[in-house]
């Protein structure tokens, strides 16, 4: 009954707020309504309504799925100052950072759905019930270890927001075994998604051991790097407040990730030129086009030269305290690492594809409405989710047992 | 003087069994009926009655559409159909062999080939291979035995390229042929 | 109380609609046919009945979609066979007989989408295995063009299948007799297998499939070439159907050169064990510890 009272306040919450909210739930919807629309034409149709085909069998999908699943792992580098060093400017939005990290779980889970080509037969894959593939399937562990992800930012947050609303200290014993293990549980997802790729011997690009550390690496800089973003407009539109020191923290640690993840790129691109086998044909497509096809050349060229860029900018401490450059810098990390990890990642493993033949794949269309109907869904997830967090955070939302006035449950 | 006549039986019998065990088995395989053109066999329906010339020339009234290019230098018609009986064919030894055992004409000079073609490796078997009816195809069904060499054919179509456009109206596939992808 | 819209009224409309509209959509394909479809086990955890009920449920679907009585054959391996396929790289022409056969014998889409389980690539004389240069879209007016050789490739039936070690229901499998087979009714349609799979032996299903109805093979193995649906992975079986009951594949037998040969790996009489021992085969990507059953050797 209590549980019923509080959703039900929640829920008043959730549908109250300023003109701009209604605006950006308003939009959300219409492009989450128009990504649903071609996904029950692709279901109907079947795959083929994407340009994904045999020699290119996965596409913008998994792109944003290896994307997001990174940015979530990301969620540990808040959690870790926060918790085991203690440093308050992050503190304060500690918890924010976990339901956005379960927000980009759910946005990863719904984009593996679309990519499915049967998700009606969704039940084969729980375990017990269906006959999941553990532990010799990749994919089956990362269906375990995702949906545990989730669990874990869901059920920690929203434990302490709950106790923060009926004043209640956390149960420490409860809740910190369980943060401390979303540390090494965010570096094993991301692990997990590198080595469904690692895997396989069957594509030279992907077979390659630097592929977990790179992908840990970019996973720090882009999930950080939106949450500095993200958190300056959630500070712009609400009332909470947290210091820039945060920010800046945060900064600091994306350079460092930064500087290993081009590290690594130099690594690989030493050893496929220098060795010049015939697996230097995926990198080269990328770089300089391969036999005549060179539709991804601008867009790594230019996510190097984002990367580089964003690289210096946090880590000189002028740039980086400065909030226009801060930003900017934040912006060059999400648009580069989202090229490098997206189309620059799945792509080059299938061109050239096992037999020898290129088939250039670009999404078309019905793919991106449906990638934007999911983006668009999360972040829906995700400003609900804020809705509710930031005034328990603030204080303002609390049980009317300890409000200080009645009148004043009033969010914004 | 009946002992003599009793060896000399069983010196018989023996020798016979000897150059029996000396002569090559007729081995049997599944094949089908030869091959042969519309109403040219038997051959003995015009050649029963004609005079044998055994000289080497080129056939002016007859066979004209048949030019001999499998050996052509060293070997002509009667070399290995039997000027006799125009039904067989023949052997280098003289043995006459009928058609549907031809395969034994053709190993006598192609023999790493008539092994594998015993076995299986080459040539064509369909049918069964455990527990049914099979047939194993002749050399001559495959290789035009006056002129084998395997003409160049039209291959079938190409597969569709991969981004053809999809088209649920579509009776049949010339949509997919066109597109640069 | 402020803010309190949420009256025991308004609970009670949406509660309402909610469970009206969610039955109506369930109403709308919930029949019992599709209901046992969905909730059909793997077929390596089915009894004999099931596997009878199921086979039964699914000539009756076709026999609504084609008009056509099928007979799904479930036989199973038969013992002491290891099923292996040689193929003679001299000989190959390149005129794709093997393609088309296989495509009527297996039920295969033909347009929209077009389901090839070989592909006849063209590669320069000289530089054999190196797959870059390799040409899959040939069509000249004759084969064979001289200085270029010519391989087919499909599913080659590997004995370490990298793709049964990555699905992750277990919807592929490798069978007793080594052939490589799917469960249709089970795969989810996540492409895991074609990424893992080097030799570009599956496919998937991206469309509903499209056979012409008089062109249809009625005699069909639920392993096999019964007709699939869309958005699942397919693949060449060796023609369990035909090799179970002891026949060639039909890309055996379409092969106008005598250049495809099959047989039982176990059975020393055969041509397969024959080729083995006196020709001298290899295999693709035999660096990658596939092991595949799809033996190419020159045999002049």
């Amino acid at each position: 009954m209590e549980a019923w009272k509080f959703f039900k306040r929640t829920l008043v919450l959730v549908a109250k707020g300023r003109p701009v909210y209604y605006l950006w739930c308003a939009l959300l919807l219409f492009v989450m309504a128009v990504g649903l629309w071609f996904y029950v034409k692709q279901m109907e149709i079947g795959l083929i309504l994407t340009s994904m085909r045999d020699q290119v069998s996965w596409g913008l999908y998994i792109a944003n799925f290896t994307y997001l699943v990174g940015v979530a792992a990301a969620a540990v580098l808040l959690v870790i100052p926060a918790y085991v060093y203690h440093f308050d400017p992050i503190k304060e939005i500690v918890v924010l950072g976990e339901l956005f990290a379960a927000s980009s779980i759910v946005m990863a889970l719904l984009f593996v759905t679309v990519d499915l080509g049967r998700p009606d037969r969704f039940w084969h894959l729980m375990p017990g019930i269906g006959k999941l593939a553990f532990p010799n399937s990749l994919l089956a562990w990362d269906v375990i270890v995702l949906n545990g992800y989730l669990a874990l930012n869901v059920i920690v947050p929203v434990y302490i927001l709950v106790n923060s609303y009926y004043e209640k200290e956390p149960v420490r014993s409860f809740v910190v075994p369980l943060i401390l293990l979303s540390i090494p549980w965010a570096v094993g997802i991301h692990t997990v998604t590198a080595f469904l790729y690692n895997g396989l011997a069957a594509r030279p690009f992907w077979n390659a051991s630097i592929l977990a550390p790179r992908f840990l690496a970019s996973a720090f800089c882009s999930g950080p790097a939106m949450v500095i973003i993200i958190f300056q407009v959630i500070r712009k539109v609400s009332q909470i407040k947290f210091s820039d020191e945060a920010l800046f923290k945060i900064a600091e640690l994306i350079a460092y990730a930064m500087f290993l993840n081009i590290f690594l790129l130099g690594a690989e691109v030493f050893k496929e030129y220098y060795s010049n086998t015939i697996h230097l044909a995926p990198l080269r497509y990328l770089y300089e086009g391969l036999h005549g096809h060179r539709a991804l050349v601008p867009w790594m060229w230019l996510s190097l030269a984002f990367n580089i860029t964003a690289f210096i900018l946090f880590l000189v401490p002028s740039t980086r305290k400065r909030l226009p450059t801060l930003n900017l810098g934040a912006f060059m990390i999400i648009v580069g690492v989202w090229i490098e990890k997206g189309p620059g990642f799945v792509a080059p493993g299938f061109i050239p594809d096992p037999l020898g033949e290129i088939y250039e794949y670009f999404p078309n269309f019905s793919e991106l409405a449906i990638s934007l109907g999911v983006w668009a869904c999360g972040l829906l997830v995700f400003t609900l989710f804020m809705k509710v967090a930031i005034p328990i955070v603030r204080g303002d939302f609390v049980h009317s047992k300890y409000a200080k006035d009645l009148t004043k449950i009033e969010p914004r | 003087m009946r002992r003599i006549a009793f060896v000399m039986v069983l010196i018989g019998l023996f020798a016979f069994c000897w150059y029996e065990q000396g002569k090559a088995k007729q081995e049997d395989f599944p094949v089908p009926r030869p091959p042969f053109s519309e109403g040219i066999f038997p051959c003995s329906n015009c050649h029963a009655g004609m005079e044998v010339n055994t000289k080497r020339r080129e056939l002016k009234e007859e066979h004209t559409n048949i030019k001999l290019k499998h050996g052509s230098i060293s070997r002509w018609c009667l070399d290995c159909h039997d000027a006799a009986n125009r039904d067989m064919l023949r052997l280098v030894n003289g043995d006459q062999i009928d058609f549907s055992h031809s395969y034994e004409l053709c190993g006598q000079c192609h023999g790493p080939t008539y092994r594998d073609w015993k076995v299986g490796v080459h040539g064509k078997r369909v049918g069964y291979f455990d527990g049914g009816q099979r047939t194993y195809f002749l050399c001559v069904n495959c290789h035009n035995p006056h002129d084998p060499k395997f003409k160049p054919i039209k291959p079938e179509p190409p597969p569709f390229k991969p981004l053809y456009r999809y088209d649920p109206t579509a009776k049949t596939g010339q949509a997919g042929q066109t597109g640069k992808q | 109380m402020a803010g309190k819209r949420y009256s025991r009224r308004d609970f009670i409309k949406l509660a309402s609609v909610a469970t009206l509209s969610g039955l109506g959509l369930s109403g709308i394909s919930c029949k019992k046919a599709d209901l046992e479809e969905f909730l059909q086990t793997h077929y390596l955890e089915m009894t004999e009945e099931d596997k009878k009920r199921t086979i039964a449920r699914l000539e009756e679907k076709y026999l609504k979609k084609y008009g056509k009585q099928f007979t799904i054959s479930t036989k199973g391996a038969k013992p002491g066979t290891l099923w292996a396929y040689g193929l003679d790289l001299s000989r190959c022409i390149g005129c794709r007989r093997c393609v088309y056969g296989c495509v009527k014998e297996n039920n295969n889409s033909r347009y929209n989408p077009q389901l090839q389980w070989i592909r006849v690539i063209r590669l320069p004389e000289g530089s054999l295995i190196n797959l870059e240069n390799a040409e899959h879209y040939y069509n000249p007016s004759q084969v064979p063009e001289p200085g270029y050789v010519y391989m087919p490739v499909q599913c080659q039936h590997c004995e370490n299948p990298p793709c049964v070690k990555v699905c992750p229901v277990r919807a592929t499998w490798k069978e007793p007799d080594g052939l490589v087979v799917v469960d249709y009714n089970w795969c989810i349609g996540c492409r895991y297998c074609i990424a893992a799979c080097p030799y570009k032996g599956r496919v998937f299903n991206w469309a509903e499939p499209n056979i012409p109805t008089e062109e249809l093979n009625t005699a069909v193995h639920y392993l096999g070439n019964r007709p699939r649906y869309k958005n699942v992975v397919d693949k060449c079986t060796f023609c369990v159907q035909r090799v179970r009951n002891g026949r060639y594949p039909a890309c055996v037998e379409a092969c106008p050169t005598g250049t495809r040969k099959f047989g039982n790996l176990l059975d020393p009489d055969s041509e397969i064990r024959y080729l083995l021992d006196h020709k001298r085969v290899f295999r693709l990507k035999e660096d990658l510890n596939t092991e595949p059953k799809f033996y190419y050797f020159f045999g002049l």
